[in-house]
């Protein structure tokens, strides 16, 4: 059966990618494993920005990306951005296998506050299920509480809840469905 | 919903392009995206693109004129030109040239994602102004002027014929004939559809109030006239002003609108600067201003102005197949209006509605439809819904007609009418739904002394 992979790009620690697994295996009906890590692709920083670019590291991910992968989920602690954006949480291909979800400015300390893993530990959980749920065809949605709904900022991370809300959950549901039929 | 509002970005850098189409597509819009100008008004002449996001610097066609092809394709485009670099003068040509925005990147994700949202905001809007814009035209346009009459369907061809000419035109025709609705089909059909139309009635109003209603006034023209006022005339600038009544005007008036008539010229009441207007003159009356004018009550310069083009609209009475279309029409209207369950309209009803002589003409026919609507109760409108109404009722349901040549009867009608009327031949003729010349010819036809 197909599964949803999960692979930490450069140094993420090992609490935070079990945090990671058992998100998705909450909400996802597919085998969640886990790739070996890999190093930061060199190709992907911008020495002016002194940030990643996420398009880079999202084709190392397809690169990397097994037979059976139904999706692709990379984390990483650095700082994410696309030309036109000055920073990214994370980035997913709508309907697409492949994801990366940014911790970088996930952490308190980012903000100047002292680190808080159970403040870390929701917003990674939040961000996980955006980027996946992006993967599974959902789009941003309109309910500020839902978890696709969109975040530019931090305050808008922790204003939504761990969880999609019925219409985006229907959604996902129906999706699931059509992967058994596919099978 | 927004996959209706396809977005296009265009820049040569590929990654550039991908990575913003991405976070778009995480939006919810459909993207499309161009390497250069050139591609980018390819894909701009097969869709309308709700924002188009225009890199400043490409190789080729540059930022600023792949804008303005794809302007010259979409009028209403709204771009947003991007660049790396913030400079005043590339930034206010962008402006000028008819770009909504322009943005140094990388920019917040929080401003991109308002930017849009307030595009589409304003673009939604548009597109319902122009919806509301095209329901408004179409409710005037002649196909909504129901009629099966014949001399109403010529009307009706006359008015598309006219209807980009700027000739003054003149509507006679009793009240609650429809005036003021020939007037808007006339202005709603023509290239002026999409300037004012501005309705004023003549009769409602006292000599110095419509003077003033008509041409404005300056601040302290009169005692209340606190600041400088625009009139009807400014107010219909490039489209049609509608005088209702105009038999019912003084004689300044009358000098008055002749002068705006002849010099497209006037002064607000007041004021002692002329304001020049281009405004399209459709006139009504119910009187026979022929008359007025040869009694001396109405102008003969100002009448020959007026009456370039005539119209003149027939009651209803001399229309009357077409009470069953209109009763039909005010009752599917009104009932859906009241919220009221009305399948229709019975035979009876409608033959009562067809031999009533209407004085009031359709307005009368729309008011009695609205009555019968409210007081109805069995969701089907009966003869017992039209009781109130005059001359209904028993007797005219137990009328027969009487076995005698069509003359006969003709000339029996006549004399009741005149009966009716004790002799007042101006009434009976109007009873009878005929001219009064129509019914001397008659009088004497018949041989009827009075």
């Amino acid at each position: 059966m197909n599964a949803i992979y999960l692979v930490a790009i450069g140094d993420v620690p090992e609490q935070v990618m079990n945090w990671i697994e058992n998100a998705a295996s909450e909400w996802y009906p597919l085998p969640i494993r886990r790739l070996p890590a890999l190093s930061i692709p060199e190709n992907a920083y911008d020495p002016k920005r002194k940030q990643y670019q996420s398009v880079e590291i999202m084709k190392t991910l397809a690169q990397v990306a097994p037979q059976d992968a139904h999706r692709v989920l990379g984390v990483t602690d650095v700082d994410l951005a696309i030309p036109m954006l000055s920073f990214l949480f994370g980035q997913a291909q709508v309907d697409g296998r492949i994801a990366v979800v940014s911790l970088c400015r996930l952490h308190q300390e980012f903000y100047g506050l002292p680190a808080n893993a159970n403040t870390l530990r929701e917003r990674t959980t939040k961000e996980v299920l955006h980027e996946l749920g992006h993967t599974f065809g959902l789009v941003h949605c309109q309910d500020s509480k839902c978890v696709m709904s969109l975040a530019t900022h931090i305050g808008l991370v922790d204003s939504k809840e761990e969880k999609y809300c019925e219409r985006c959950g229907m959604q996902l549901v129906e999706r699931f469905s059509s992967l058994e039929a596919e099978v | 919903m927004k996959k209706n509002w396809p977005i296009l970005v265009v820049d040569d850098e590929d990654v550039m392009c991908e990575s913003m189409a991405a976070w778009l597509r995480e939006d919810g819009y459909h993207v499309d995206t161009a390497a250069d100008g050139q591609k980018a008004v390819g894909l701009a002449k097969a869709c309308d693109y709700a924002v188009c996001f225009i890199d400043l610097k490409m190789p080729g066609m540059d930022g600023i004129e792949t804008m303005m092809e794809i302007r010259r394709i979409h009028p209403d485009a709204s771009v947003i030109i991007i660049t790396a670099y913030a400079t005043v003068d590339t930034a206010i040509q962008a402006m000028k040239e008819g770009a909504q925005e322009y943005i140094v990147k990388p920019c917040n994700p929080q401003e991109i994602s308002m930017l849009v949202s307030r595009i589409l905001k304003l673009k939604k809007l548009q597109n319902e102004n122009a919806i509301l814009r095209k329901k408004l035209t179409r409710q005037y346009r002649q196909h909504d002027i129901i009629t099966k009459n014949p001399r109403m369907q010529e009307i009706l061809a006359l008015t598309q014929e006219i209807a980009s000419l700027r000739s003054t035109v003149l509507i006679r025709g009793e009240s609650g004939t429809g005036k003021e609705l020939v007037a808007r089909a006339i202005h709603f059909s023509g290239t002026r559809a999409d300037k004012p139309f501005v309705a004023v009635s003549c009769a409602a109003l006292t000599e110095t109030l419509l003077e003033s209603e008509l041409f404005g006034y300056e601040k302290g023209a009169f005692t209340g006239a606190a600041s400088q006022t625009k009139g009807k005339f400014e107010m219909s600038a490039g489209g049609t002003i509608f005088l209702d009544e105009i038999g019912d005007i003084s004689a300044k008036l009358q000098a008055d609108l002749l002068r705006v008539l002849q010099e497209r010229r006037f002064y607000r009441v007041g004021g002692s600067q002329e304001i020049e207007v281009d405004v399209r003159v459709i006139a009504a009356t119910h009187k026979k201003l022929a008359e007025e004018v040869q009694q001396g009550r109405f102008r003969e310069d100002l009448y020959y102005r007026l009456n370039v083009i005539e119209i003149k609209l027939p009651p209803l009475r001399e229309r009357r197949e077409d009470i069953p279309l209109l009763a039909e029409h005010f009752a599917q209207r009104i009932s859906s209006e009241l919220a009221r369950e009305i399948s229709g309209i019975s035979a009876g009803a409608l033959k009562l509605l067809i031999e009533y002589d209407w004085p009031g003409n359709v307005r009368e026919l729309e008011n009695v439809i609205e009555r019968a609507i409210v007081t109805c109760r069995n969701g089907m409108l009966e003869e017992q819904d039209f009781s109130w109404m005059p001359h209904h009722g028993g007797e005219s349901q137990s009328w027969e007609v009487p076995d005698v040549p069509l003359g006969e009867l003709e000339r029996r009608a006549i004399v009741a009418a005149l009966e009716r009327k004790h002799g007042n031949v101006k009434e009976a003729s109007a009873a009878l739904g005929i001219d009064r010349s129509t019914l001397y010819d008659k009088l004497k036809r018949y041989e009827i002394s009075h």
